[in-house]
């Protein structure tokens, strides 16, 4: 078993996981304190609601649990005033495959995510809040846990917070090892106690119809604690790192064939995927090569080192120009990403090199989906199963002529007619792994197995 | 089923925190009694719903769809391996293997309707579960609430050897 103390490269700017591995650093709200902690609290009680949601608009900080929607526009959503409560839930169901980074902020640094809670919660009106924790999590329920009761103590929560006359109330809630609670109305149906079947949207947009039915607004553990970082330096001065539309730091997470796997925090598209894994994570292992990146988590779509991309890009006059580069001169950012036909989703990095099967991959991923599905909608449901069941025959020597177009006809009618965008999660990984290693699917189903279900790699 | 004070002490106040609809509670309830008891007895499950004001099957429906509630209990120590993409790539799967070879469990006896194997004697149980959620150092893997990292597979009986 590995340390858990990891240096940070000299590259990255580390914003939310300053306190990563820092030395001396405890969970204690002592060592927070001592640190400025919650002093962003206090200013932004200084402050007017309206005044904070302005800031974290102008910030322009995308949501970093995976759609990328603009937090700023998700909080302008809540209309002041209405009549019925509101209510704020942060999302620490962290449980793409590929993604690890709430984990640490939850363990090793849980008052940067209460603060930048309790502000959020001021910005929308939000008097009761929950944290939605993966089960899987027990010692970060417990971190958490003590972590409110160290905040109430101080009087960050409960009545009349810091004499602000704001009342707030901040609860954990576990949940019980099912993925689509990660989706956010799945999510509000498991907080309700009913199974996580995500709702339709339209109507059932949280921040119209959330929780109890109520204006809810459902943010990423990382979102959160950026709330904290742009009320100290000003949306103005956040939106400064990055690039337009792309700003602030992003957490990234590298699993797979690289030296140095880990998480590192740089400015939104400051480094390309090259860069990530050259120079950042030491290169493929040695007398490798790269072979496929999945750049965000897998559901993301995976993209081929032997493609060109071309990229649209906007410029300021309006116009777009067309770049081709090849998968390690790609920057990693919301932007480029999607225009190269992928996304950075929750910026889980899974690197694989030249011995990878790509049949045995997909299945693998195929066999978290077809678990995963909630069973809701039938093209999901089924086509997930069944999409598993033809990477596993194949690998086991058992495969067919039709099975790369059977597989890719199945994903094409799974995705776009489903509640939630499970669908999409689950078709993207087929779609993308048989359109970029076609032949490597041809060929694994026209080798036959020894009948015993061995596999025939 | 006999509820002890204590616990339900505790349970009257998780309940607290759903001001709006106790039927919130539900989940967090079969937290706790799984917790004290090592699984949902069929008791449990009408208790539930007694306390918050349901129906019976309100409760069995979350217990048939969460994976992490189990009907029967697991073996004394209970271990989870990380089944997906990034830990298989470091080796999940023989580390599973391992585990079961060292625990003495039987990979081919599998108990119905179960995702749990148990050993013979009850010492420990195992199971293949998705994603950890900390795939850079994989393989990793749960023993009860203690979670590990990066572990290779000549560690595993000593590891064992901790939980007794």
């Amino acid at each position: 078993m590995v340390s858990t103390i990891r240096t940070p490269h000299p590259r990255e700017k580390r914003i939310i996981f300053k306190n990563i591995d820092r030395p001396g650093w405890t969970i204690d709200i002592g060592c927070y304190l001592a640190d400025g902690g919650y002093d962003e609290l206090k200013k932004a009680f200084t402050m007017k609601p309206e005044q904070i949601v302005n800031e974290v608009k102008a910030s322009g900080v995308r949501g970093r649990g995976g759609a990328g929607f603009p937090c700023g526009v998700k909080w302008g959503f809540i209309r002041p005033g209405g009549t019925k409560p509101v209510y704020l839930i942060c999302n620490a169901d962290e449980s793409e495959p590929g993604t690890f980074k709430d984990r640490y902020i939850i363990h090793q640094d849980p008052h940067q995510l209460l603060e930048g809670m309790i502000i959020s919660c001021y910005a929308v009106n939000a008097r009761l809040a929950y944290i939605y924790i993966r089960g899987e999590f027990p010692e970060g329920a417990k971190i958490l846990e003590r972590a409110l009761a160290e905040a109430k103590e101080h009087g960050f929560l409960g009545k009349n917070i810091l004499g602000s006359g704001f009342d707030l109330e901040i609860y954990v809630f576990r949940g019980a090892g099912a993925y689509i609670c990660g989706e956010e109305t799945g999510l509000i149906e498991s907080m309700e106690g009913k199974r996580p079947y995500p709702r339709i949207k339209p109507p059932y947009f949280p921040a119209a119809l959330g929780l109890y039915l109520c204006p809810t607004i459902v943010n990423n553990v990382e979102t959160l604690c950026n709330v904290k970082h742009i009320v100290r330096i000003g949306g103005a001065e956040y939106a400064k790192m990055g690039k337009p539309n792309n700003t602030g730091t992003r957490l990234l997470c590298v699993s797979g064939d690289v030296q140095k796997p880990g998480y590192y925090e740089f400015e939104v598209g400051e480094i390309t995927i090259g860069e990530l894994i050259n120079d950042i994570c030491g290169g493929m292992k040695p007398g490798r090569t790269l072979k496929a990146v999945i750049p965000g988590g897998s559901s993301a779509k995976v993209m081929s080192a032997t493609d060109r991309y071309k990229i649209k890009t906007r410029q300021p006059d309006g116009t777009t120009v067309e770049t081709e580069m090849g998968l390690e001169d790609i920057p990693i950012d919301f932007d480029t990403l999607a225009a190269a036909g992928s996304m950075a989703g929750s910026g889980g990095v899974i690197v694989m090199d030249d011995t990878r099967d790509m049949v045995w991959a997909l299945n693998n991923i195929n066999e978290f989906y077809a678990h995963e599905s909630c069973g809701q909608c039938t093209p999901c449901r089924e086509g997930s199963l069944w999409m598993k069941k033809i990477t596993e025959r194949m690998l086991h020597g058992g495969g067919v002529e039709q099975d790369t177009d059977t597989l890719k006809s199945v994903a094409d009618n799974i995705a776009g007619r489903t509640i939630c965008a499970f669908g999409e999660a689950c078709a993207w990984p087929t779609q993308s792994f048989v359109a970029k290693f076609r032949d490597e699917f041809v060929a694994t189903a026209r080798k036959k197995g020894d009948g015993n279900g061995s596999t025939n790699s | 089923m006999e509820i002890p004070a204590e616990l339900e002490a505790r349970i009257d106040e998780e309940i607290t925190h759903y001001p709006v609809s106790k039927r919130s509670a539900t989940l967090p309830l079969l937290h706790l009694i799984q917790e004290h008891f090592g699984y949902i007895q069929d008791d449990a499950i009408g208790w539930i719903a007694r306390k918050l004001c349901l129906e019976p099957i309100n409760v069995l429906e979350l217990v048939t769809f969460y994976p992490m509630f189990r009907r029967e209990p697991a073996g004394k120590h209970h271990i989870r391996v990380c089944r997906t993409l990034s830990c298989a790539m470091v080796g999940s799967y023989e580390l599973l293997d391992t585990f079961c070879k060292h625990a003495k469990i039987d990979r081919h006896h599998n108990g119905h309707g179960t995702h749990i194997l148990k050993s013979e004697d009850g010492k420990y149980s195992i199971e293949f579960v998705e994603c950890l959620a900390s795939c850079g150092f994989g393989p990793v893997c749960m023993i009860n609430d203690d979670f590990y990292e990066a572990v290779a597979q000549d560690e595993v009986p000593q590891l064992l050897e901790k939980y007794q």
